[in-house]
């Protein structure tokens, strides 16, 4: 018998909700994976991957189109949501006067918590006009979705990384200063280099945002199965094709959409080990892995 | 006697606190200082004006005159950049940035320009001799500066403080985080250098403040109470506060 009966039962109790929360995700991969599997099998392993056709109606599930289409979205999205964000970042930690800060950055965090159905709406209202007026087409398009998306993945940018930039030691900043270098000397050549582990994890946060956003998306993206050939076509994403058509799909055109799923969680997966990959490398070399 | 930076009646304000009161002192050329007196006086403060560090903090305010060379270092035209390359400082804690000890004694000379990389070899090379690191890390100049001791961590320091070619060498309690062993390093090489540069040291140490300076001011509540030849302060102060500090009555 334990000596002290609370702590033995404090320490169980949390065994079980950690052990629960973990065993409810396993439970739900299980899931997805058992509904998806039949549907690589039945089609093919390479023509679901690989696929260029999206069909149902004539049994053809290729996912290839989407694949790219979530790919080149969250990737122009990413091109313009981290130099923004970084820049803002450095604004923020570095440069803003107090009272400023005191106004952006809650303003910031708002933005960050605004349901995802309202930027789409926004888009759809007043982004899709405006980009078929500037750029022809339907207005519908990569460029509008990457945008929305931008606007979406950028709190998280900022505030990751004006955390990491502020949690630099001060003492390296003195001694920067101390030298005789200038604040954008200083910022560029110590505060920046050290902070970029965490700048690496809010590039990561806002990836995985990006790349699982579904509502704002299908709002002004288009949703039609082909690769973009130029950022204003139309496009639809994989998280887009299960929300669209998980209403009326049976059969193994709903298992392809568990296997669509399944993708999706490899992608993640696989960019999330690429990125912590970069992330665990910076440290080492810029600060001997002292940082 | 030359001078090299006077102090006339400096008054500090952090928000509402008043720091430093009327404080007057003249820093003699080539010469060591020592700044004494308990933890909160406004040593640190007072050194950290005279390189224009504690613009860095938004509450800071200031009057009186602080002359480097005879010109007002706080006058608006004055290059603060300028200023800071020309007064060196060396700080309490050991903070090397976490690059290589290369990188660390070349920063000072890339941010003033310095590109040429046969100068910037030449000086690092110059500096942490100077600094009397040289031989213990000329086989790992590539590694990273995380990896030396903290004695040898606050050598490069100073190392990478007189690669600049600074006048005056400001040093916060510089021994504070470091064992006896490092500490006599460090003063020899403060015996070393105050051929070439005025230094300016803040110390909570008696021993050491008499062992390496020639002139020792005595502060107390943000005021200097007394200063003059190191030997005199220490043999028989003016002042009875200077007389309780010294043997250790109060602080």
């Amino acid at each position: 018998m334990p000596k002290n009966i609370d702590e033995y039962l404090i320490e169980k109790g949390l065994f079980i909700t950690a052990i629960s929360s973990v065993v409810i995700i396993l439970l739900i991969i299980v899931f997805i994976f058992w509904e998806g599997y039949p549907a690589i099998l039945n089609i093919g392993f390479f023509d679901f991957l690989f696929g260029m056709e999206w069909s149902p109606s004539n049994d053809l599930y290729g996912i290839f189109p989407m694949i790219i289409g979530s790919l080149a979205i969250t990737g122009l999205s990413l091109l313009m949501a981290i130099p923004l964000g970084i820049f803002c970042a450095i604004f923020m930690a570095e440069i803003a006067p107090k009272q400023m800060r005191k106004i952006l950055r809650p303003t910031i965090q708002t933005l960050s918590g605004i349901p995802s159905v309202v930027y789409g709406f926004f888009g759809l209202i007043v982004l899709v006009p405006f980009m078929r007026v500037q750029f022809g087409g339907t207005g519908f398009s990569m460029f509008t979705a990457s945008i929305i998306l931008t606007v979406m993945i950028l709190p998280i940018i900022v505030s990751v990384s004006e955390d990491a930039i502020k949690s630099v030691p001060s003492e390296y900043k003195e001694a920067s200063m101390a030298l005789g270098a200038t604040h954008w000397q200083t910022i560029k050549n110590v505060l920046f280099p050290a902070a970029i582990p965490g700048i690496i994890t809010s590039i990561i946060l806002g990836m995985g945002r990006a790349i699982g956003e579904t509502l704002a998306i299908i709002m002004v993206a288009g949703n039609v199965v082909q690769i973009p050939s130029s950022i204003f076509d139309p496009v639809r994403a994989l998280t887009s094709n299960i929300a669209i058509e998980m209403g009326y799909a049976t059969g193994i055109h709903y298992n392809a959409l568990f296997a669509t799923g399944i993708v999706l969680i490899f992608m993640i997966l696989v960019l999330l080990v690429i990125a912590n990959y970069f992330h665990y490398k910076k440290k080492v070399t810029v600060g001997g892995g002292y940082l | 006697m030359e001078y090299r930076i006077e102090v006339k009646d400096l008054n500090v304000y952090f928000d509402e606190l008043h720091i430093l009161k009327n404080v007057s002192l003249k820093i003699h050329k080539n010469m060591v200082t020592a700044l004494i007196g308990p933890s909160g006086c406004g040593k640190s403060t007072f050194i950290r004006t005279l390189n224009r560090m504690n613009d860095l903090i938004d509450t800071f305010k200031m009057d009186g005159d602080v002359l480097l060379d005879g010109k007002d270092i706080y006058d608006p035209k004055v290059d603060v950049v300028e200023l800071r390359k020309r007064v060196g400082m060396v700080f309490q804690k050991p903070n090397p940035f976490p690059k290589s000890i290369f990188d660390n004694v070349a920063y000072g000379l890339k941010v003033h320009g310095i590109t040429d990389n046969e100068v910037i070899t030449e000086k690092v090379e110059e500096s942490l001799k100077s600094a009397a690191l040289w031989d213990e890390v000329k086989n790992i100049l590539d590694k990273s500066a995380m990896g030396l001791s903290g004695g040898q961590q606050q050598r490069l320091c100073i190392a990478r403080t007189i690669a600049v070619e600074p006048e005056v060498i400001l040093m916060d309690e510089p021994c504070s985080a470091l064992d006896p062993i490092s500490t006599t390093k460090i003063e020899d090489l403060i015996h070393k250098l105050k051929k070439d540069y005025t230094i300016i040291i803040v110390t909570h140490n008696m021993q050491q403040a008499t062992r390496v300076s020639k002139h020792t001011a005595f502060f107390l509540h943000g005021e200097i109470i007394e200063n003059g030849p190191t030997d005199k302060i220490f043999i028989e102060p003016c002042d009875k506060r200077t007389e309780d500090y010294i043997t250790g009555r109060f602080g």
